[in-house]
């Protein structure tokens, strides 16, 4: 009998704990597909960050360090200056990312260091119950930003791909989405290049998932779907943004 | 290069302590009086296969310290107050994750942007803690260039032995003056412990399981274990790596207590008040955590009086008190902001007696 769908090698056997609908349970997923067909799960050192993924070091079948908030690319970047023989990836939500840990990224990026990103934005910090983050949409909603979040109040958006695409250092960086399961396939693609892009030592390599979050958007997981396609792709458009061009080589 | 002295400042002698202890990774930000450290590493670590790295800020090298730490690497990163600050947090996860690593504050004067002098204002933060939780690391308290090198390399092997941060502290006076080094056989860096995030693959173990380095304890009663067992370790690390120097103390009557660069300008008072006759003597801490307290006591039992000189407003004075008999009179005399305390103030309060 063939087997058509197993769980991934690189995935534990301990069961997520994610609301219903969430997808860093599918991002993980996905991630470890990536490590099972590249073969690096006995060579990775994954660094989870402190947001709901904060138990990733359960999740993924191989060496993990659990990093302070918003430190993982300050922790990957030594984890892979100290065994460059290891595959280092992080895992982190976009408080984690774009806020407290924001110079820790754009400065890994510069370096230009060795290491892969997942990077899950959600438009909130899920975790501490849905307060607004970087990433917040315009009029979007959130605990401290209950009036809908405006420009002159709040402050606007950050939009990482962007920023990102001014550094020299990125080899690979791409915004995905995984509303249908064709666009998971697509995410998947992704998630490879960015590995590939470390396997061959081409510099930082970064992937944006644009995830619901239907508990803190107090939203059905069907209405979140729609709110990722309709309302936070139109503003973070999904796509590559940067491909150096050995990453797709060989 | 053995046995080979060369005059050398305390800074350099940091640096060289840790290359001749093994370790090959180092993290920093620029901060006076200590950034010499730094460029010393920057210019030698390469052509050893080493990794120097100018992080971002003190949070990023501190987290940085974690990840070569957590990967098994022997690692170092030292700053000066303001910067030793912003590191508090990752310490307590280091402290926590039970990382070695050396971390090394060269105190200038606070509190704030305070100045660039030389001060001791930093003995609380690394004595008691500093960071969040009930933690602990070594402190070692080095009064010379001799002593800075020889204690970075024990500093490493404590890290080890306990699998623990180790502090190192000392002020940008000995940080920047220039003194005879004698070192010893460098030592190549040590192999990955066994709990290091290496990658499964590592060293031919390819079905070992995974491991991971992590400070959140959610289960019931989880945290509280990791307590328990975090402070038998600080308890044993209390009763074995006390460490203290003693001069003229066998018949004194009134007793210096003094760390670091202070402790140099007792000892030179000491030796002229004992030329006038007078019975005197000086005990200087060389572990501040663990602090040598039953020497202390055992001291203050035969002695009238102790004079603690500290370049704070009385920071380990709090930890003389707790170690010293009820009936030992202590007397304080401190400076702050960047003031030096020098042999002729410590004797005139000598002759006061
Ligand atoms: C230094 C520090 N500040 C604040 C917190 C509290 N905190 C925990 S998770 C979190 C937000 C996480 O949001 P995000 O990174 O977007 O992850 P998500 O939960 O949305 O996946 C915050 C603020 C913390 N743990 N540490
Ligand atoms: S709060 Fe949001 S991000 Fe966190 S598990 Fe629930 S749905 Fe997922
Ligand atoms: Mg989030």
């Amino acid at each position: 009998m063939a087997v058509l769908f197993s769980r991934p090698q690189s995935l534990t056997d301990t069961p997520f704990r994610y609301c219903p609908g969430c997808h860093h349970g599918l991002a993980h997923r996905l991630v470890a597909e990536a490590l099972d067909e590249l073969n690096l799960r006995e060579k990775a050192v994954g660094i989870a960050s402190v947001g709901c993924s904060v138990y990733t070091n359960e999740f993924f079948n191989c060496d993990t360090q659990q990093a302070a908030h918003g430190r993982a690319p300050a922790v990957a970047t030594a984890v892979k200056r100290a065994r460059p023989e290891c595959f280092v990836f992080t895992y982190q939500g976009d408080g984690d990312l774009a806020s407290i840990g924001m110079a820790e990224t754009i400065h890994a990026a510069a370096r230009g260091e060795n290491i892969s990103i997942i990077f899950i934005n959600n438009a909130c910090y899920g975790m501490t119950g849905g307060q607004m983050a970087p990433t917040t949409l315009p009029e979007q909603k959130t605990t401290t930003s209950p009036l809908g979040r405006e420009a002159a109040r709040e402050g606007n958006p950050v939009d990482m791909m962007k920023l990102l695409d001014a550094l020299e250092g990125p080899a690979y960086l791409s915004r995905v989405v995984l509303t249908s399961p064709g666009k998971q396939a697509a995410a998947k693609k992704s998630i490879l290049r960015a590995f590939r892009a470390q396997m061959k030592g081409l510099g930082f390599s970064l992937v944006e998932i644009l995830s619901a979050c239907p508990s803190n958007w107090r939203m059905t997981p069907v209405e979140a779907l729609h709110y990722v396609d309709e309302v936070m792709a139109k503003y973070y458009p999904p796509g590559e943004v940067r491909v150096a061009k050995e990453v797709l080589e060989g | 290069m053995k046995d080979q002295v060369e005059l050398v400042s305390g800074n350099r002698a940091v640096a060289s302590g840790a290359l001749d202890a093994g370790c090959r990774m180092y993290f920093g930000y620029p901060i006076t009086p200590q950034t010499e450290i730094a460029e010393y590493m920057s210019a030698v670590l390469p052509e050893m296969n080493g990794v120097f790295l100018q992080a971002e800020s003190e949070l990023a090298a501190i987290n940085m310290v974690y990840g070569a730490a957590g990967a098994g690497r022997r690692v170092m990163t030292t700053s000066s107050s303001p910067g030793i600050s912003l590191m508090m947090e990752g310490l307590s996860y280091l402290a926590t994750a039970e990382l070695p690593c050396v971390i090394v504050n060269v105190m200038r004067g606070g509190p704030g942007l305070g100045n660039i002098a030389p001060a001791q204002g930093d003995y609380f933060q690394a004595v008691k803690g500093g960071g969040h939780g009930d933690y602990r690391t070594p402190v070692l308290a080095p009064w010379s260039v001799q002593e800075i090198y020889d204690l970075t390399r024990t500093a490493f092997d404590l890290a080890d032995r306990w699998r623990n941060p180790v502090f190192i502290l000392f002020d940008g006076l000995l940080g920047t003056m220039m003194e005879p080094l004698r070192t010893r056989e460098p030592i190549p860096e040590r192999a990955a412990p066994s709990w290091a995030t290496t990658g499964i693959f590592a060293h031919g173990a390819n079905d070992r399981a995974p491991r991971s380095i992590y400070t959140l304890h959610m289960p019931e009663g989880a945290l509280t274990e990791v307590n328990r067992r975090l402070q038998a370790k600080y308890r044993e690390i209390a009763r074995e790596e006390v460490r203290y120097d003693e001069h003229f103390t066998g018949d004194a009557e009134i007793l210096v207590v003094a760390y670091g660069s202070v402790a140099r300008s007792a000892l030179q008072a000491v030796r002229v008040a004992r030329q006038q006759g007078r019975k005197v003597g000086l005990f200087r801490p060389v572990s501040l955590w663990p602090f040598p307290e039953e020497a202390l006591h055992a001291l203050s039992e035969k002695v009238r009086k102790i004079l603690v000189a500290e370049m704070s407003s009385g920071q380990m004075l709090e930890d003389v008190r707790l170690a010293a008999a009820p009936s030992c009179k202590i007397d304080f005399l401190g400076a702050m902001g960047g003031e030096l305390i020098y042999p002729g103030t410590i004797l005139s309060r000598l002759q006061e007696e």
